[in-house]
């Protein structure tokens, strides 16, 4: 076994929710430019040139991206031969959450209870996957994720007569139907199969690959594709005032399912597409 | 872009009347910051004849939750939050005079009826520009509610604080306008 100390991970952690706040990939900007450089509203293009200015500023490491800087969720690859000492794995990286959004001044809003409503006041706790993996590493992605586009995601149970039209209807009418409310442009991860749950996790879960990325799979690609050129088609624009870049992308991760089932989500994710992850 | 329409706050009926869906404008002076938390608690305040803690007259109510300021900062990233969610309070603060909102995202029928009904307007500034936007606000003192944290209600003192006209007083909507401009049918 190999061990870890639970404050090397802390540590870790803290880094990624800072960084993940203050730095936007690479892929993300590249995809932004791309989008300045066709799109036909001249207000479309100003909301762009600022979205682009934003994120220049941002890197300066004085003001985050966003004020919304999000519900820590974290996808974990843990190496089967890795032994967390000091804290279980969840507790050293909630420390780690609590250290980042700190020192990071990045703004704390999680509510401890969702009826009764009193902040936490240091955005614990995160939401934490974790999966193991061959191996003696650990990999930790962090995901902040916005409460305006989470907001406007959406599971459907459909049924497999509906078929691939009919999961590509859903995930364009839901576009659709979020308008100008997740901050467009927007990457759209859907997620196809599994279970109720599961189907929710794929499509959070497809937001982390680059923008760019097509699914492994040709019949994805091909529908990633698709639905990329159907929502662009939807006129919603950057914000919402109209144009030609609804979305930056569409990734779709699927899994098997049951023979009664055809489980879709939509899971939306803002411009501000963050993602970090580190190897320890 | 069209020209940039410099405002300056507090607004009068003819100022708001000159504003229309998709104009660029430049806003200066005191703005309010109020989202969720703190809209519920100024509706109830009317709803029990209460005098509300600022005095909205004439000026224009900002969705914000901003990020924490840094030592020597007025304020942390501080761009603007969805605007559906205060659909069901924004009417009742323009019925008391308060000129308008800046958030992000369309608003409601309801809203609409009451921007033309109050002479009002609701404009946006640009969802995650927020460390673009924290550029454009001088000063943040927080000026009720300050247990709500992020969700407190601070007067914000703006220089050239960039939004866009959404919706406006005499009905006109940005985003029905760009839908109908942009979107191809398949």
């Amino acid at each position: 076994m190999r061990e870890i100390a639970a404050q090397t991970i802390t540590d870790q952690v803290a880094k990624l929710c800072i960084d993940a706040n203050y730095f936007l990939g690479k892929d993300v900007l590249d995809s932004l430019n791309a989008a300045l450089a066709k799109e036909e509203s001249p207000t479309g293009k100003a909301i762009l040139e600022q979205i682009i200015e934003n994120a220049g500023i941002a890197q300066e490491g004085e003001f985050p991206m966003c004020q919304d800087t999000g519900f820590s969720v974290f996808f974990v690859e843990l190496g089967q031969e890795v032994l967390v000492t000091g804290k279980t794995l969840e507790e050293a990286i909630t420390e780690g959450v609590r250290k980042g959004y700190g020192e990071g001044y990045l703004r704390k809003s999680i509510v401890s209870d969702p009826l009764q409503r009193v902040n936490t006041k240091d955005n614990t706790p995160p939401v934490v996957w974790i999966e193991t993996v061959p191996g003696s590493e650990l990999k930790i992605t962090i995901a902040p994720k916005g409460g305006g586009s989470e907001n406007m995601s959406e599971v459907n149970m459909l049924n497999p007569s509906d078929g691939a039209e009919g999961v590509k209807n859903f995930v364009v009418d839901k576009v659709r139907r979020a308008g100008s409310n997740p901050c467009p442009p927007i990457v759209v991860g859907v997620g196809i199969g599994g279970t109720f749950e599961k189907v929710a996790w794929l499509a959070k879960k497809a937001l982390l690959r680059p923008i760019g990325d097509r699914n492994p799979n040709p019949f994805y690609a091909a529908m990633e594709e698709e639905l990329l050129e159907r929502i662009n088609k939807l006129g919603i624009g950057p914000q919402g005032l109209g144009g030609r870049t609804t979305a930056l992308d569409v990734h779709v991760e699927v899994y098997p399912c049951h023979i009664a089932s055809l489980p879709s989500a939509v899971n939306i994710q803002c411009h501000a597409c963050r993602h970090k992850s580190v190897v320890i | 872009m069209a020209e940039v329409i410099k405002i300056t706050t507090p607004l009068t009926d003819d100022q708001v009347k000159k504003l229309h869906a998709g104009d660029s404008v430049l806003i200066t002076g005191i703005i309010y910051t109020a989202r969720d938390a703190a809209h519920k608690k100024l509706v109830d305040l009317l709803a029990e004849g209460k005098p509300l803690p600022v005095d909205l007259k004439g000026h224009l109510v900002y969705y914000v939750g901003p990020s924490p300021a840094r030592p020597g900062k007025p304020i942390g990233s501080a761009g603007p939050t969805t605007s559906g969610r205060m659909n069901a309070y924004a009417p009742k603060l323009l019925a008391i005079g308060s000129k308008g909102m800046i958030g992000k995202g369309e608003m409601n029928a309801g809203v609409a009826e009451a921007l033309k009904k109050n002479t009002s307007v609701y404009m946006v500034a640009v969802g995650g520009a927020a460390a673009l936007i924290a550029k454009s606000i001088k000063q943040s003192k927080v000026v009720a509610y300050e247990e709500l944290g992020a969700e407190a209600i601070a007067e914000l003192t703006v220089v050239d604080f960039p939004a866009i006209v959404a919706q406006d007083c005499h009905g006109g909507n940005i985003y029905q306008e760009g839908i109908a401009k942009y979107g191809i049918k398949d």
